[in-house]
């Protein structure tokens, strides 16, 4: 295993074991504000101080990992169940109608800001952390369905595709059978990369107060609760913010190492 | 060389612009979070234009001091007859607008008809309501005729809403606003700044800066980097009360903490099942702990309040012992009303941060008692649309800013629907009592009635907390009402 892959690894392990933990257990109450004890520097008792609220920070980022890896996860699961089937299916039918019409759709979704249609839908639907689920699950589908597709094509045309052909399997059965397994690794590492995409989004609509609402703690929203208050106690900016730089640098790096390890010849053909 | 000498002429001469910049300053720049939707103070309920232009620019019959207390202004004197039904008014000689016009009765007759007229789109109509007809005897003597005794009338007359236009100029008026005050309008770049400019024909004493610039940031960390870098000289009413510290901690900044008109509470939907239950109304007053809110929310500026009414009025009766901090009562007043298990509820919150902040702080300790509430946080417009408009809501928080406004809870269709035919009676009676002893009975019994009936939850008088340079005095400390009112504000040297 390359050192990139470790270091990824074991950086997202510390936030996923975070998270895990606090389902059960976390050094203080996140959902208990203590006025009298607001803004504390990071001490002994309050590793990373405590907020406006006099709530425990180290808590809350633990809480928060839950939300944002939630939140991202089934974002990631949203584009894939939809984005993988529609590639597959287009690259099926390639250069039909329909591959026209998913690819073209696709192109739409692409085409727009996801951040505006993020904020819209939670205008409609109201804030709260299942829309920014769907908002940025939606903004995934197009990303995967065009990573299958394009691997797919080049698929179709290999040899063992056209024996199965010519042994009588539907088209639907081969992209099943045969066409999927063979991109699971690109989809792996693409996933890891929107996971890491979908955690910033999340942070990203909470910060304006679209994603998860109070009392649910969200690195985003911790961050804009900060905001103002920066000058007077910096560490509530600096640990969620960490938390957030941290996340996202584990799961790219542990992207680019997957990538490395599953796809040996993008490693011999890029660099 | 020449070049040379050049730029050292060049250098000399801005350093003596610079210095002769900073020996006298003249003009004062003023930051305000909310920019005016337009410039008629006579047609919109914005507070923004009211902070422009109240007695900077227009002004009334009779006009609101620093203190609140109600004095002449367009208006001489006045005689009341001794029925309380006639007024009748003394103008001012020698009052001219600000496009050379000469103030006169007429201009009362016709901005008065204006504000009460069936299709006035002014914000205060009730503030006309009682007006029976407005007559100019001769140039500078007004008579109104009441329909019945009222003991506010002056007081009425005083607000930015009263203010007399001239219908030489009031086509433009939402553009470009003449008035009598002692500034006159000068220049709006909309979304940025307006300029005032000093009016040198102003009949009172003239106004000691020359100019006057309303900067508007909305951002309150943009507002904080203004201040510091000395880009405005003053923030009305500072955003972010969190940073006041950091003003009060340095020499060349004075924050001002005064009082303002706005109660702020926690709104409860009185029609809605289980508010519709005084004891759950009682109980939710006794879950809030007011210090904590205003400590964690407004970082200790605010007064805390026990009814609808501001504690600066002479008037104010003290009642925040009556719905005082005791969770385990709140618990017991649940219990007796079949609601030991708690409920849950909704809490819509609009955008300032005494709202956002003090949400998150009330559904901690509503949670204490067994309450579950959903936050939403709303913009303003999706506010007024379900909470305002819609009445769909359970919870909210907001600050009512408008002066002696407790005449709201005998309206059954305000949003948070209290409906009680005796306070009603109450409030109907008192519009007509013009004793002064009455008046202070009957308000007092008015606060205890909204407060023994828990219809909201009161939680803090609103503290108006402004970061003025040093240097500059006279800006005021208090809001009677909406207004920055600039005319006696200058620089000490």
């Amino acid at each position: 295993m390359n050192r990139n892959l470790t270091l990824g690894i074991a950086l997202t392990a510390v936030f996923i074991i975070g998270a895990l933990v606090s389902l059960f257990w976390t050094p203080f109450d996140v959902t208990k504000l203590a006025i009298s004890q607001k803004m504390q520097t990071p001490s002994a008792i309050h590793w990373f101080g405590t907020d406006h609220f006099g709530r425990d920070i180290f808590s809350m980022i633990m809480v928060g990992a839950q939300t944002s890896i939630a939140v991202a996860l089934v974002a990631v699961g949203i584009g894939m169940g939809f984005g993988v089937p529609l590639g597959l299916t287009a690259a099926a039918r390639k250069g039909s109608l329909l591959d026209e019409v998913i690819m073209r759709g696709n192109d739409v979704v692409f085409a727009f800001p996801s951040l505006l249609i993020a904020i819209l839908i939670t205008a409609i639907f109201g804030p709260s952390a299942l829309n920014a689920i769907i908002a940025i699950g939606i903004f995934n589908i197009p990303v995967f369905a065009r990573l299958t597709r394009g691997a797919a094509l080049s698929l179709w045309t290999q040899d063992y595709i056209l024996s199965a052909r010519v042994s009588g399997k539907s088209a639907a059965r081969i992209s099943v059978e045969h066409i999927l397994p063979n991109v699971t690794n690109l989809l792996i590492v693409q996933g890891t990369i929107q996971f890491s995409l979908g955690i910033l989004a999340e942070a990203a609509l909470s910060y304006v107060g679209l994603g998860a609402q109070p009392p649910t703690p969200s690195w985003g929203r911790m961050l804009a609760d900060s905001q103002t208050l920066i000058s007077l106690a910096p560490h509530m900016a600096l640990f969620p913010g960490f938390a957030i730089l941290l996340t996202v640098l584990g799961l790219n790096l542990a992207g680019d190492g997957l990538r490395d390890m599953l796809d040996p010849r993008l490693r011999r053909a890029g660099r | 060389m020449k070049i040379t000498r050049n730029l050292a002429v060049a250098a000399i001469a801005l350093m003596t612009a610079m210095n002769a910049a900073h020996a006298a300053k003249t003009g004062v720049t003023i930051g305000l979070q909310l920019e005016p939707p337009h410039l008629d103070p006579t047609s919109a309920a914005a507070g923004a234009i009211d902070q422009v232009l109240y007695s900077n620019v227009f002004e009334g019959l009779t006009r609101f001091g620093p203190d609140g207390s109600v004095g002449p202004g367009l208006a001489e004197s006045w005689k009341i007859s001794a029925d309380g039904c006639i007024y009748t008014f003394t103008l001012r000689e020698g009052v001219t607008f600000h496009d050379g016009s000469t103030l006169d009765a007429g201009d009362v007759v016709f901005s008065l008809d204006r504000a009460r007229a069936e299709d006035s789109t002014n914000a205060q109509k009730a503030l006309f309501e009682n007006i029976d007809k407005v007559e100019a005897k001769g140039d500078t003597t007004v008579k109104i005729t009441l329909k019945k005794p009222q003991g506010d009338f002056l007081f009425n007359l005083a607000w930015g809403d009263a203010v007399i236009v001239a219908p030489e100029s009031i086509e433009d008026i939402k553009n470009n606003p003449v008035g009598t005050g002692a500034f006159t309008f000068g220049n709006w770049a909309k979304g940025d700044k307006i300029t005032l400019v000093r009016n040198d024909d102003y009949w009172g004493d003239a106004a000691k800066l020359e100019s006057a610039t309303f900067k508007f940031i909305s951002e309150p960390t943009a507002a904080f980097a203004a201040m510091m870098a000395e880009d405005i000289d003053a923030f009305y009413s500072f955003p972010a009360p969190e940073n006041l510290a950091s003003f009060e901690a340095d020499p060349r900044f004075t924050v001002l903490s005064g009082s303002t008109e706005g109660e702020t509470i926690l709104s409860i939907n009185n029609k809605q099942e289980p508010f519709d239950n005084l004891l759950v109304r009682r109980a939710v007053s006794h879950a809030i702990d007011r210090s904590a809110i205003i400590d964690g929310a407004m970082f200790g500026y605010g007064t805390p309040i026990g009814t609808h009414f501001a504690p600066h009025h002479p008037d104010y009766v003290d009642l925040t012992n009556f719905s005082n901090y005791d969770p385990e009562k709140a618990k017991a007043l649940l219990k007796e009303a079949g609601l030991e298990d708690g409920f849950k509820t909704t809490l819509k919150l609009p955008p300032p941060s005494y709202a956002r902040r003090g949400g998150e702080i009330i559904a901690a300790q509503l949670r204490e008692v067994g309450i579950e509430t959903e936050i939403s946080n709303l913009e303003w417009a999706q506010w007024l649309e379900q909470v305002f408009r819609g009445k769909d809501f359970g919870l909210s928080i907001v600050s009512h800013t408008e002066p002696m406004d407790i005449g709201i809870y005998a309206r059954p269709e305000y949003y948070f629907q209290y409906d009680n035919a005796d306070f009603q009676q109450m409030i109907k009676d008192l519009s007509t009592e013009s004793d002064p002893k009455k008046r202070s009975t009957a308000l007092k019994k008015a606060q205890m009635t909204i407060a023994r009936d828990a219809v909201n939850g009161y939680l803090f008088q609103l503290a108006l907390t402004s970061v003025v340079n040093a240097k500059l005095k006279g800006i005021w400390e208090n809001a009677p009402t909406q207004a920055l009112d600039l005319t006696a504000v200058s620089w000490e040297d």
